[in-house]
């Protein structure tokens, strides 16, 4: 009875195993494979890799992902911390209500953001390309961060502060000395998940890219309607590799670092 | 009666004090002269804490004006102040080792670098914390991070050291042996210290001067010995080594020796320095170890009750004893052995001496 009860708990979690994650093995596997179609295996090869990385197109739309990404991601660091901060000094009634629509932009679906923004950059006259991705993208970073900056504030005490007041530091100093570092982690998952939001958006990307810019997702998006080429493989193994190594290396720093509290 | 020769070094000038429509401090006084231990003692909620911010700067008054050395600084910034502070949980920078902890005031006032490692070396020996530079605040006991927050203050040489319940989250061994170590160090560096704290034990040990907090303003001030003994008003008497309150009527006086008689029988009490009217009512504190009991009266004045509860607590035997209008008397014996049960009827009594009169204030002004 027992035993039987083990292995049903066994099979349940290799069913949801292999659905998560069979996927995402067939892509890495089919990305070696020596053959247009995904469906046979014919012998293992670098073709696509190599093929890849003499796409000038993919490359540039990678190289503008990466730029948007990091800017939009930086931007949104910035005025999203200085908001969480902020929000925790001042004490208005309608604090609350702030906050709350703060949240908005995840809240809201992104088809209605990506047409909301579309719409407010052409009310304005701005020139569709680089610079309205960059907009758009911080504006909807930007939650993320805040969230998570709000919720570092909160587990630090206040009594920090007015002790290094107390030692004779200046509210910048305090700043610089004691809040920043200690909400820094804060900040740096903040940019992780802003930066992956970026990273793989369409939607809002398709409304506000304009005619000659594109991203990887949006770029990789158009390519599978003229159907599924194993590069798109290759490109996503790649991608997924520095996905894996992202979260080792921070996982490793959380792990050196105990957790400050 | 060196202490009053010393320069008067903190002032605090009618000091009031309102978060929205509360006040938390209506008009305190207070005269600090350099080396002195001063405590502010009062159960939670009575304005000490808020007493404290104020002289380091962290709040700021409605009214009435703190002096540094002889200098108003109600409007100078925390960090300009001479005065630093150890606060209740400590409040150690997390993210910085203990060096970088002790040495952070020195850092912000630029001094040099290895003049900074000099002094913070020595202020971890004086703090017995010898070769822990390194350790992380989370990797440290409460007292040891307490000795860190000690010398992370002391190391910026203030003028006054203010102490919010330093000792609150010890357990009690430690605290007792804190207690000792912080008052050690205090007659070492003769620095003024200022004291907060609800525990009447911590502040008998400790300072030169206590002054007994309740509902935002003083109650008392003064030495141990005169706060113990002669408590000017009832709570400092239940608060401050909790004392009986019982109240009479005045019957005779002789000499200096005053005869009351309340519902429970009779009372003694000596006169000092007031007025006692014969005809009028009035408060008395008598010490719970101060009382004997016994099956029949041996003295004049006595009061008669009957023991009710019997428990043993901090090597004390306390003793309650109900009186007739309800009223309950506490009484403590060192050891374990007392002759009598629960349920027996007996007398309770005291010499003149031991009681005081409490609550005058308000009498004196009716004559």
């Amino acid at each position: 009875m027992k035993k039987k009860r083990v292995s049903f708990s066994k099979l349940y979690l290799v069913i949801v195993m292999l659905i998560t994650y069979l996927p995402i093995a067939m892509v890495v596997v089919f990305s070696f494979n020596d053959s247009k179609l995904p469906v046979a295996w014919k012998g293992f090869t670098w073709k696509w890799y190599q093929e890849l990385f003499h796409d000038a197109a993919m490359i540039e739309a990678l190289k503008n992902s990466l730029i948007l990404g990091f800017i939009s991601c930086a931007m949104a660091a910035v005025i999203g911390t200085l908001g969480a901060i902020g929000m925790a000094r001042v004490n208005y009634k309608s604090k609350g209500m702030i906050e709350y629509l703060s949240s908005i932009p995840i809240m809201v679906p992104e088809i209605i953001l990506g047409m909301v923004f579309m719409a407010f950059f052409s009310l304005l006259n701005l020139p569709f390309g680089m610079v309205t991705l960059v907009i758009a993208h911080t504006a909807f970073s930007i939650p993320y961060v805040f969230m998570m900056v709000k919720a570092r504030l909160v587990g630090i005490d206040k009594s920090l502060e007015e002790a290094a007041r107390d030692l004779g530091a200046s509210p910048s100093r305090i700043f610089w000395d004691i809040t920043l570092p200690l909400i820094l982690p804060a900040v740096a998952s903040g940019c992780l998940l802003a930066f992956a939001m970026s990273f793989d958006d369409v939607v809002i990307s398709i409304f506000v890219n304009g005619p000659r810019m594109s991203t990887l997702p949006i770029k990789v998006y158009t390519q599978m309607k003229t159907g599924v080429t194993p590069e798109i493989n290759a490109l996503c193994t790649i991608i997924l590799i520095v996905v894996v190594l992202v979260l080792l290396v921070s996982s490793f720093f959380r792990r050196g670092k105990k957790e400050y509290k | 009666m060196m202490e009053q020769k010393k320069p008067v070094v903190l002032e605090l000038k009618n000091i009031t004090k309102n978060f929205g429509d509360t006040e938390v401090l209506r008009g305190i006084d207070l005269t600090v002269h350099e080396g002195q231990f001063v405590t502010l003692l009062g159960s939670s909620g009575c304005g000490k804490t808020t007493t404290l911010r104020i002289i380091a700067g962290l709040e700021y008054p409605n009214d009435g004006e703190v002096l540094l050395e002889g200098k108003p600084v109600k409007n100078l910034a925390p960090e300009k102040r001479n005065v630093n502070t150890v606060f209740q949980n400590y409040a150690l920078f997390p993210h910085m080792n203990v060096y970088n902890n002790i040495a952070y005031g020195l850092k912000l006032k630029k001094v040099s670098k290895s003049e900074t490692k000099e002094r913070v070396t020595k202020m971890l020996s004086l703090v017995q914390l010898d070769g822990f530079e390194k350790r992380m605040p989370s990797e440290m006991s409460g007292g040891q991070r307490q000795r860190v927050a000690i010398a992370r203050a002391l190391i910026n040489n203030p003028k006054v050291l203010l102490l919010d319940e330093p000792l609150g989250a010890l357990d009690l061994q430690l605290r007792r042996q804190m207690q000792y170590e912080l008052k050690k160090l205090q007659k070492k560096l003769g620095i003024t210290f200022i004291y907060i704290t609800h525990d009447q034990e911590e502040a008998i040990n400790m300072s030169d001067v206590i002054v007994v907090m309740r509902d935002g303003k003083f109650e008392q001030a003064g030495s141990p010995t005169e706060i113990y003994d002669h408590p000017k008003t009832s709570y400092v008497a239940s608060f401050v080594g909790s004392a009986n309150i019982l109240r009479g009527t005045v019957t005779s006086i002789k000499e200096d020796t005053a005869i009351l008689s309340g519902s429970c029988g009779t009372m003694a009490c000596k006169t000092e320095q007031y007025e006692i009217k014969e005809g009028s009512s009035y408060t008395l504190a008598v010490r719970s170890e101060s009382i004997s009991v016994w099956r029949e009266a041996k003295a004049e004045q006595y009061i008669t009750g009957t023991i009710t509860e019997k428990s043993f607590v901090g090597g004390m035997l306390r003793i309650v004893v109900t009186l007739e209008d309800r009223s309950e008397v506490v009484i403590t014996r060192q050891g374990i052995n007392f002759f009598y049960d629960i349920g027996e009827k007996v007398c309770l009594e005291w010499a003149a001496q031991d009681a005081v009169f409490v609550d005058m204030e308000g009498k004196q002004d009716e004559k």
